[in-house]
């Protein structure tokens, strides 16, 4: 029994792309293999870890276990959708400014996790901060210069 | 996308003079023999094989130290910037590429800034690549290069006349040897080094656009997956293709040995088809129980060595005031990278060349050869980071796998590993128990110390040559370096401090010489290495952090027993003056209050708090660090929460305070996760902690504690390595913040709520009586 093929349609970081893959196809895979996006990435394909975070329809989910069938009508942001290295959104400035990676595979989980939050909820305290990014991991332990950059962020973001 | 070091040459224009002057000749590459240690073909010696300055006056160093995400790309590149006297701007760095760069081993073992940033290589040739230049500008100008000045490029004699390196050198190679005499920079004069330079990667990291080796994509490649074993030491009975049959995109089974793996068109059908494989296994041997480990460890055949022995512990002992005893213990514990492990191999009948994240290309290029028996001349590894590795995760092995996929199908093969895959089979830092002995004067100063550790050991880096110290080579059929039981010989010649095994108060005399970093003269330190049970290599401070526990912790003991202050019994008990220095700035920093452990309980408060410190010399010179710790401990569950720490940390001079300073934090944090929670799993046939809802680890939610860095740097030392020191004292500093807050005294790592209510009943039923 051969995979059957289907043509489908994604909007990512605001353009339309049509693949050609078999439906169950975890989105992940489709991002990276048919589209080039580096931004979300293969870290445990159990949703455990964050790495292959990408925003759809405004809230932060996990490609690695969603299939690309089940996205085919939903705006998709990757890291790559919020700025660019000569223009970086402002939450990516504040990892920068911050310096707020080491080896920088996590990146996806930890800022697209926060941007999904602070967008809904601008106020978000500390606590509301963790607690979002509580299935979030960065095993170089960045944890501290990582929180400096959401609060420089969400601080410059409500004034 | 393949450069070659000639395809940089040209692109610096170096090549083409190459070319005209050498009557076509490919590049020198031929004329350059392999160097000794290694079989290199890039001479090491020759300033070309490290730094090229194009006509434009860009300049290309190579390196063979590459950064997985510890910040040596950026503080390389402002060596060069800095050595040469050029706008780091200027500076492209390309690192670790077996047809491009200079062998220097592995990137290991906190030795990248001692290598390339002191006497040797880097530093050298981008010294003595300034030092031809100004040569060469004092000949055009018929000046004395003592007159001549260069910055950024611009070479300025005091009447005024001016150059560039890029007119200097005109494209040209240096065709010069590396001089070990040339003058170096002194810190005084440094503008490049020594500033907070933002790491080089930041932009391209935090939009998406940087190239992992998840991300090394090459035409007509396909997807390949291994299928590892059910358990250790289980064999293939049968493996039956037609399992697959109906697998769209599946292109080959692989079976070589114990080695088996598929591949596919696309990653999913990979997935399916690896998920999909009917393998029959032979069962491996059963596994003894994890609670009763330890015991079972010390009655293995082992291989002894002597760090030290002063031949008089025993006797001293017996004639001591006071005698303590202590057992420790540390588990296995993973590298647990965040991304699993990936190569992408492209093998062909006569060649190979795989993108890896190894921390090893050239001994990964000779391991390559050899099994896919290949010249090693026609082997390429080149080096693309991957998620975090902290020492030795899946990226070899990952790396063997995709070229035997490769080889097998003919075609390129990017391989990935699942999240089991890594988790299971990776090689763990190892499992270690230790035994402490102690004796005490009525005084309070330690007579004599004994101590032995049994530490747990199965393959490691593969090296140059074996293969089977990773799970691949093993599965294909290769020994793991063998472990020879046998008893330990008297210790001779200097003294090794061996893996922190030594405690820093341990004199270390062996022949009458004293390379220790402290007092004690009555001392014996015993190491008994047993076969481990699963793959064993280096995991960021690889023993260093167990031992470090077991001695500092040892010392907090002893330091309570004699109603010592811990600082002020540490510094009693030293004699390194650089340590001492870091164990006073960690105290001061932290507003020591200078009291014997345990302190006063405070009211009836349920959290109670404490603080603790620990210190090391890491590895016997290569950086010192103290380390503060305020814990909280909460009576009624049992949670320690870490609250602040203050590091001390003196590794020479700095060259990029926010780089030393990123590394001092996440070691710290990392082994707060390492002492709290963290622990490899098993029952009796397999590892159990294959995913991260099985093997613990501090998410992003955790409220981690503040840390403050002091840097202390003493005026003409050498850079010494700083990647490895803060983690290696944080779990010492921890317990010894616990038995601050409680008084009781946990000697097994993790400290975990059920091991803390352990230790406080212990208290409680004891009666521990706290000074005040």
């Amino acid at each position: 029994m051969a995979t059957v093929s289907k043509k489908i349609v994604l909007k990512v970081n605001g353009h339309e792309h049509t693949v050609a893959v078999d439906p169950s196809t975890p989105l992940l895979f489709v991002l990276n293999d048919e589209l080039g996006l580096r931004g979300p990435r293969f870290g445990c394909g159990m949703a455990q870890c964050g790495a292959c975070s990408v925003i759809l329809d405004g809230r932060v989910v996990r490609s690695c276990v969603m299939s690309v069938d089940a996205v085919r009508n939903s705006e998709i942001t990757t890291l790559e959708g919020l700025g660019t290295p000569e223009a970086p959104h402002p939450l990516q400035q504040a990892f920068i400014d911050e310096g707020a990676a080491q080896c920088g595979f996590c990146l996806s989980g930890v800022m697209l996790t926060t941007k999904a939050l602070l967008d809904a909820n601008p106020k978000a305290s500390d606590e509301e901060i963790r607690d979002a990014l509580g299935g979030v991991l960065c095993r170089c332990f960045t944890h501290l210069r990582m929180m400096r950059a959401i609060r420089k962020y969400a601080g410059a973001r409500k004034a | 996308m393949i450069q070659t070091r000639r395809d940089f040459l040209k692109a610096s224009g170096a090549l083409i003079v190459s070319f005209n002057a050498a009557s076509l000749a490919p590049l020198s590459l031929d004329g350059q023999r392999p160097f000794a240690t290694h079989p290199s073909h890039i001479d090491p010696n020759k300033l070309d094989s490290w730094l090229a300055i194009a006509a434009d006056g860009t300049v290309t160093a190579y390196t063979g130290k590459c950064d997985f995400g510890q910040g040596i790309f950026t503080a390389q590149t402002q060596l060069v910037a800095e050595e040469l006297g050029v706008d780091i701007s200027q500076v492209k760095l390309v690192q670790c590429d077996t047809d491009i760069t200079p062998d220097q081993g592995t990137t290991s073992g906190s030795q990248s800034t001692p290598t390339n940033f002191n006497e040797g290589s880097l530093a050298l040739a981008a010294a003595t690549a300034r030092e031809a230049l100004l040569g060469m500008a004092a000949a055009k100008f018929g000046d004395s290069a003592d007159n001549l000045t260069a910055t950024n490029g611009v070479v300025t004699s005091k009447s005024g006349r001016r150059t560039t390196y890029a007119e200097l050198l005109a494209g040209k190679h240096f065709d010069l040897p590396l001089n070990p005499g040339v003058k170096r920079k002194p810190v005084t004069q440094w503008s490049v080094l020594g500033k907070p330079v933002p790491s080089l990667d930041r932009a391209a990291l935090t939009t998406g656009r940087f190239e992992f080796v998840q991300n090394v994509r090459v035409d007509g490649m396909l997807h390949g997956r291994v299928v590892r074993p059910p358990e250790m030491g289980a064999t293939v009975a049968v493996v039956d293709e037609h399992s697959l049959k109906d697998v769209g995109g599946f292109v080959k089974v692989v079976v070589r040995k114990n080695f088996v793996g598929v591949v596919a068109e696309t990653q999913y059908q990979a997935e399916k088809a690896a998920r999909q494989l009917s393998v029959r296994w032979n069962p491996g041997p059963e596994l003894p129980a994890q609670k009763d480990f330890f015991s079972y460890l010390k009655h293995q055949p082992s291989h002894d060595s002597l760090s030290v022995d002063s031949g008089d512990v025993d006797s001293q002992l017996r004639s001591a005031s006071t005698l303590l005893r202590a057992s420790y213990t540390y588990p296995y514990q993973m590298h647990g990278s965040v991304g699993t492990s990936c190569a992408l191999a492209d093998v062909t009948s006569d060649r190979a060349i795989v993108w890896s994240a190894t921390q090893s290309v050239y001994p990964t290029r000779s391991v390559l050869a050899k099994i896919l028996n290949l010249s090693l001349e026609s082997v390429r590894v080149i080096f693309v980071r991957g998620s975090g590795c902290y020492g030795l995760n899946g990226a070899d092995a990952a790396s063997f796998d995709a070229a035997i996929l490769s080889q097998a199908v003919g075609r390129p093969v990017r391989l990935r590993f699942s999240r089991k895959d890594e988790m299971m089979w990776e090689n763990f830092g190892a499992a270690c128990a230790i035994e402490q002995r102690a004796g005490l004067a009525p005084d309070g100063h330690i007579v004599a110390w004994d101590r032995e550790d049994w530490v747990t050991s199965l393959g490691s880096r593969p090296g140059y040559d074996r293969p089977g110290n990773v799970i691949s080579g093993m599965l294909l059929g290769y020994e793991p370096e063998p472990l020879q039981p046998g008893p330990a010989k008297v210790p001779k010649g200097e003294f090794r401090n061996r893996s922190n095994t030594v405690p820093s108060y341990f004199a270390g005399c062996v022949g009458n010489v004293c390379g220790g970093n402290g007092s004690i003269r009555s001392e014996r330190a015993m190491t008994h290495t047993v076969c481990s049970l699963f793959f064993t290599g280096p995991l960021r401070s690889p023993l260093r952090i167990q031992n470090t526990f077991a001695n500092e912790c040892f010392l907090d003991e002893l330091s309570a027993q004699a109603k010592a202050d811990p600082v002020a019994f540490r510094i009693h008990h030293l004699r390194d003056p650089r340590l001492i220095a870091v164990v006073k700035a960690a105290a001061e920093a932290a507003k020591w209050d200078a009291r014997p452990s345990p302190g006063p309980k405070v009211g009836g408060d349920r959290v109670v708090s404490g603080r603790g410190i620990a210190c090391v010399d890491y590895e016997g010179g290569n950086g010192y660090a103290a380390l503060v710790a305020h814990v909280e401990v909460n009576l009624d569950s049992g949670v320690v929460h870490p609250r602040n720490f203050f590091l001390a940390i003196d590794c020479g001079p700095v060259s990029n305070p926010d780089g030393l300073r990123n590394q001092s934090e996440g070691g710290i944090l990392q082994a707060v996760s390492r002492a709290l929670v963290e622990e490899v799993t098993w029952d009796n046939r397999r590892v159990t902690s294959v995913d991260w809802a099985s093997y613990k680890t501090l998410y992003l939610g955790y409220e981690m504690p503040a840390v403050e860095c002091t840097f202390v740097m003493p005026h003409g030392v050498p850079a010494l390595g700083a990647g490895e020191t803060s983690i290696t004292v944080t779990p010492a500093a921890i317990g010894n913040a616990i038995f601050d807050a409680t008084g009781a005294r946990l000697r097994t790592i993790p400290f975990t709520p059920e091991r803390v209510l352990d230790g406080l009943r212990h208290v409680n039923q004891a009666g521990v009586t706290r000074s005040s």
